[in-house]
């Protein structure tokens, strides 16, 4: 059984992510403790909230540091939704926050209009497609490698990462017409802004490639 | 406009998904965490659990159905009926769900739709209107000469009166904090002859937040019809599914024929 340690802070719907985690043949272990996520094999960063909040729970808890270690070892580390956001330097959302600064970039809003200037419905909420990345050509070799063309997982959020380097995008979708980051990696540190947990088969065969290490 | 969810709908009545006819009359098909599966191997984009007596009697018995359901779906839930306090949308999460939808104890205390989405989200805080249409303004108390076609909101299945005009209701409830709208027809609701798509359609243009239409649905065309006409975000299935006289791939590949963008599986 693959070990891996889900980071618990009080922010996310961890159950959903245990029992995803479980059925593609992983061993959750919730986990608070600063020691323990430290020296685990993997860990997955859930989230659903508010940025500012999210981070002031991880730092009440000490859990900055041991996140940051996780990641400088090369050890495989999968934010999910805010999970993914807050592994970027960082956000715009109520004022100005900073991250853990896994990977360079921001977090800014999803434009309140659409790419030809009309009005959209801000939250994404839904189903989207993966598309490649500009200066991407494939998902071999990544978390993302059994996902085919036009597949999609579902969305929920009014805030996007955009990583600096065009080489930490892993995969984007289009909203209205604008390109989002809906994935992003930089070797074993990946991020997800969709919900591999709440994304069916696709989500699932995501979830395994991270867990086996892809 | 993004993706037309395709929700499946599970009403259940103790342990069992029931089907009425106007949120009435109901039967029993069967095992709700059955179905649940059934439609998430189909391909529903997700699943929306009501506890339909919850609200009558106060009590809440959909914790153990869901907690037994998102053991084995991976698709977000949706669960509603007898949810009044902040504390209760917790213990529903908790249990396994994504998202709650409330009515009842939203028209009580509209406060509870800022506190639900103050403290998980407002993507996690659905409002829950069960619409009736209203024949004449002086009935429900209205004297709007423009508008002799109005929705009065209504709880407990459609049996209570909440004098809250619908898309009234619907704009404050999205001030408020709410994240989605589930709209059921109470006029439409099983009688399979299609959505009320002026009832959507008003509703859905008021508020810049996705609804989900609910109630009348009864072949493919009205899922069209309801999104094309009715500017609905999402439509909620619920004995076309039960009775197999359609599935969800087959009302995907509807969809797609009619041009609609869905998810493609």
């Amino acid at each position: 059984m693959l070990k891996v340690t889900v980071v618990d802070y009080g922010m996310g719907n961890l159950f959903s992510v245990c029992r995803a985690v479980e059925r593609c043949g992983g061993e959750p272990h919730l986990s608070s403790d600063p020691g323990e996520v430290a020296r685990a094999d993997r860990v997955i960063l859930p989230g659903v909230g508010a940025f500012g909040d999210a981070m002031a729970e991880l730092d009440r808890r000490e859990l900055v540091a041991p996140l940051r270690e996780v990641a400088a070892a090369g050890r495989p580390l999968l934010g999910i939704c805010l999970g993914m956001q807050m592994m970027l330097d960082s956000s715009e959302e109520f004022g100005r926050h900073a991250g853990l600064g896994l990977i360079p970039g921001q977090v800014k809003a999803i434009p309140a209009t659409t790419a030809d200037g009309s009005p959209h419905k801000v939250p994404q909420v839904g189903w989207n497609a993966l598309v490649l990345p500009e200066g991407r050509d494939t998902w071999q070799g990544t978390a993302l490698q059994d996902v085919t063309g036009g597949q999609s997982t579902y969305f929920v959020h009014s805030f996007a990462a955009e990583p600096e380097r065009a080489e930490h995008r892993l995969a984007d979708c289009l909203y209205g017409g604008h390109r989002i980051g809906a994935a992003i990696a930089d070797g074993p540190v990946i991020g997800c802004q969709f919900h591999p947990e709440k994304s069916g088969p696709v989500g699932l065969t995501i979830l395994r490639r991270f867990l086996e290490g892809a | 406009m993004g993706n037309v969810r395709l929700i499946a709908r599970l009403d259940i009545k103790g342990p069992n998904l029931i089907k009425g006819i106007h949120l009435e009359g109901l039967r029993v098909i069967g095992d709700p965490a059955e179905h649940a599966r059934r439609y998430y191997d189909q391909g529903a984009d997700e699943l929306l659990y009501v506890d339909i007596v919850a609200s009558l009697y106060g009590r809440n018995n959909l914790q153990d159905i869901v907690r037994h359901t998102a053991a084995d779906v991976f698709v977000p839930m949706t669960v509603a009926g007898g949810i009044r306090s902040a504390d209760d949308v917790r213990d529903i999460l908790r249990a396994g769900a994504d998202k709650v939808a409330i009515n009842t104890a939203a028209v009580q205390r509209p406060e509870l739709i800022t506190e639900v989405s103050k403290r998980f989200g407002s993507q996690c805080m659905v409002l829950s209107i069960e619409a009736k249409r209203a024949r004449t303004g002086y009935e429900v108390g209205y004297y709007d000469a423009m508008s002799t076609r109005r929705w009065e909101a209504y709880t407990d299945n459609g049996r209570e009166h909440t004098d809250l005009e619908v898309v009234e209701w619907a704009r404050r409830g999205c001030e408020l904090g709410a994240g989605e709208i589930l709209l059921t027809s109470v006029d439409q609701e099983g009688t399979r002859e299609g959505m009320d798509v002026d009832l959507v359609r008003a509703v859905a243009d008021a508020v810049p937040i996705p609804v989900i239409a609910s109630g009348g649905f009864g072949a493919p065309r009205h899922l069209v019809d309801v999104v094309r006409a009715g500017h609905a975000d999402a439509v909620a299935v619920a004995d076309a599914l039960h009775y197999e006289r359609c599935t969800v791939p087959e009302l995907r590949d509807h969809a797609l024929r009619a041009g609609l963008e869905v998810r493609r599986c």
